[in-house]
């Protein structure tokens, strides 16, 4: 017999007497003000909020942001930066990349995360190599929590999601937490309405 | 195999007091933490009562859904593989990292891999395998199995890491400082990821109706190795699987929480299908699982979602460190897996608890634990593995607790005894209780001799 076929029989032969599945309650939340919560989220775990100003444009507010950055690279039409995903190819050329830029489809209030998949990265391994993160976020695309979030189709459509929640972190030396561990030193997020048509429309079908 | 014997090990951890000092603090700090988080949120208690019932649920239908699993995720583009064993396992990973011509390996933190053994296995053959979470890096270079299945350094201090580096990384190992030490290995991890051949998960979930799989860290490690290499191989704990992406919400709602008192990992990856041009292996490890699956008493232990709460709660745990249990799982989960691996070899640790059952209490998914501990002792005791000391400790005292003419007697000759008798004869090597406390002054009067004088109640 091989290990498949000799694993599933030692399993069924061994299952316990049937247990029901429970219904998941829809936990609603409703929150007066789904972006400061978010907001507030973010920041405990270490990510920060970059207000844009009126009249001055994304890669003038980025590169203000982060004036030692040489390389700066974006997945979102939104921000030119100086190095275009077109140009790229292999993952590993983004190894130089001061700061990425990407448009997230949406953000989650319990957390401050925000959802990300190949659509939204181009090359997923921006979100990871980059120094710095930046994310664009439409403040209305912000659901209540967890429960909302696995709602969205992209779980069922994307290769490889993911949550980004601040930048990477790690406090295995005694507990002392260090932000900035392998990935990205800082995350960034810009409430900026999408200009990307098909983050609001992904938005609509969540909700 | 010799048996582990867990009061020896931890003699040793706490002859280092600075070590066991700060432990025992950490581990509570994580466990405070924990409190905080839970304590915030009404709906805790029904998520953990959620998290419960699907994992049984789950794990009474697993065959069903651990074949909808492999056929999505084939559907999907991934290759999935069955190891009944941890030896098949390592062959598996072998034969695919060959197949590939891979001889570098960056591996995030996966305990399953360890509970294989399958660093020295691989090592063996020509592959090099870079640890990427620090914690597990670090044991790797100091050559140390992890001490706790979340922070699997907990037990080190900043000036071992600083020696460890120094020794192995060419770090300066005078300097002590937390972030240059992280910042060091970041550094020296990142051309590992350019350059392997090949990364290594493993999974927090596993999702049968997508065939996707849920990988939880903070660092970023497993997510620079996942998203590099042109091959992604996921080791899954056939106990890994849920049913649905909705569930998702109630465990990842409380695994960080449970584990570090942080609401989330700072990056949760789902990963459904390979980047294009890339190969994704799937390995579903048996090991074991499917015959604990069959004990009626332990199979509840099938639940558990490694996040360490019960470890961090645990005052055996937290006083005695993790290596003194001499197996990948330790602390409570691990008193009540370790001995469905070998008996023999774990029959000391059901007795490394006070049973105060706090560990039951914390745990995210309700497994009874205390409850486990302690048939684990009537299981251990029934098959002859008790040590001799303590199966003679307890045939004495079941004689005089059974008389109460003798257990008067005993008592009463105890009391005199602790008075009169010179120090180095109460703290003789035979009582254990004695070895790091001071044994209370016995009472002017026994209870006995306090109700008869005071209530004149002689039946």
């Amino acid at each position: 017999m091989n290990s498949r076929a000799h694993i599933l029989a030692r399993v069924r032969r061994n299952q316990p007497p049937w247990r029901a599945l429970p219904e998941i309650p829809s936990f609603e939340r409703p929150l007066a003000d789904p972006w400061a919560a978010f907001a507030k989220a973010l920041a405990r775990m270490g990510g920060s909020v970059a207000v844009p100003t009126e009249g001055v444009a994304l890669d003038a507010l980025i590169s203000a942001r982060f004036p030692q950055a040489r390389v700066i690279c974006s997945a979102t039409p939104e921000v030119t930066g100086t190095r275009a995903m077109s140009t790229v190819g292999a993952p590993a050329e983004l190894d130089d990349v001061d700061v990425g830029v990407v448009r997230a489809a949406f953000g989650v209030a319990e957390t401050g995360s925000v959802w990300l998949s190949e659509r939204e990265f181009g090359i997923n391994v921006l979100g990871f190599l980059s120094q710095h993160l930046v994310v664009l976020l439409d403040p209305r695309s912000i659901v209540p929590d967890l429960h909302h979030a696995y709602r969205h189709p992209g779980f069922r459509e994307a290769r490889y999601a993911v949550f980004m929640t601040g930048p990477s972190a790690t406090a295995d030396i005694e507990g002392v937490l260090v932000r900035g561990a392998q990935g990205i030193r800082t995350l960034t997020v810009i409430p900026i309405a999408g200009a990307d048509p098909r983050s609001t429309k992904q938005q609509g079908r969540t909700a | 195999m010799s048996r582990v014997d867990h009061a020896e090990a931890s003699s040793k951890f706490i002859e280092a007091k600075d070590h066991a000092d700060f432990h025992d603090k950490r581990l509570w700090d994580l466990r405070k933490k924990r409190d905080s988080e839970s304590e915030a949120m009404p709906e805790w208690e029904a998520l953990r009562t959620l998290a419960s019932a699907i994992k049984e649920h789950t794990l009474t239908h697993l065959g069903d859904y651990l074949e909808q699993f492999e056929k999505n995720a084939t559907a999907n583009g991934m290759i999935v593989h069955w190891a009944r064993d941890a030896a098949e396992h390592n062959q598996i990973v072998h034969a695919i990292l060959e197949q590939h011509g891979a001889t570098t390996l960056v591996k995030s933190k996966s305990m399953l891999t360890d509970e294989c053994e399958m660093r020295p296995f691989l090592e063996n053959r020509g592959i090099e395998i870079v640890e990427t979470d620090l914690g597990e890096r670090i044991q790797q270079l100091d050559d140390e199995p992890p001490s706790h299945i979340v922070v699997p350094a907990v037990h080190k201090l900043r000036g071992d890491v600083a020696e460890v580096f120094g020794r192995t990384i060419g770090t300066d190992a005078t300097n002590t400082d937390v972030p240059y030490l992280a910042e060091s290995q970041r550094r020296h991890t990142r051309p590992y990821y350019l350059k392997a051949g090949a990364a290594m998960t493993g999974a927090n979930f596993a999702i049968a109706e997508t065939g996707s799989f849920v990988v939880c860290t903070n660092e970023g490690n497993a997510d620079l190795g996942a998203n590099l290499p042109p091959l992604h191989i996921a080791s899954i704990g056939i106990e890994k699987l849920l049913p649905k992406v909705e569930h998702l919400g109630v465990f990842v709602r409380m695994l960080s929480r449970s584990a570090l008192g942080s609401p989330i990992t700072q990056i949760t990856s789902h990963f459904r299908a390979p980047r294009p041009g890339t190969e994704m292996h799937v390995v579903l490890v048996d090991n074991g699982r499917s015959e604990r699956l069959g004990m009626e008493d332990f199979w509840y232990s099938l639940k558990c979602i490694r996040c360490g709460a019960c470890m961090n709660t645990c005052p055996v745990y937290r006083r005695s460190g993790g290596l003194s249990y001499g197996s990948t799982y330790s602390g409570p989960i691990g008193v009540i897996i370790d001995p469905t691996f070998n008996l023999r070899k774990y029959s000391s640790l059901p007795f490394a608890s006070t049973l105060n059952g706090s560990c039951t209490s914390v745990c995210p998914v309700k497994i009874n634990i205390h409850e486990q501990i302690y048939k684990w002792r009537e299981v251990i005791a029934k098959r002859h593995q008790l040590p001799m000391v303590k199966k003679e400790a307890m045939r004495v005292a079941g004689k005089v607790l059974a008389s109460p003419k003798l257990y008067r007697a005993a008592v009463e000759a105890a009391a005199a005894g602790l008075e009169h008798l010179p120090r180095f004869l109460v703290y003789n090597p035979f009582n254990a209780w004695g070895r790091q406390r001071e044994v209370p002054s016995a009472p002017a009067s026994t209870f006995r001799q306090w109700y008869v004088a005071n209530r004149g109640g002689e039946r």
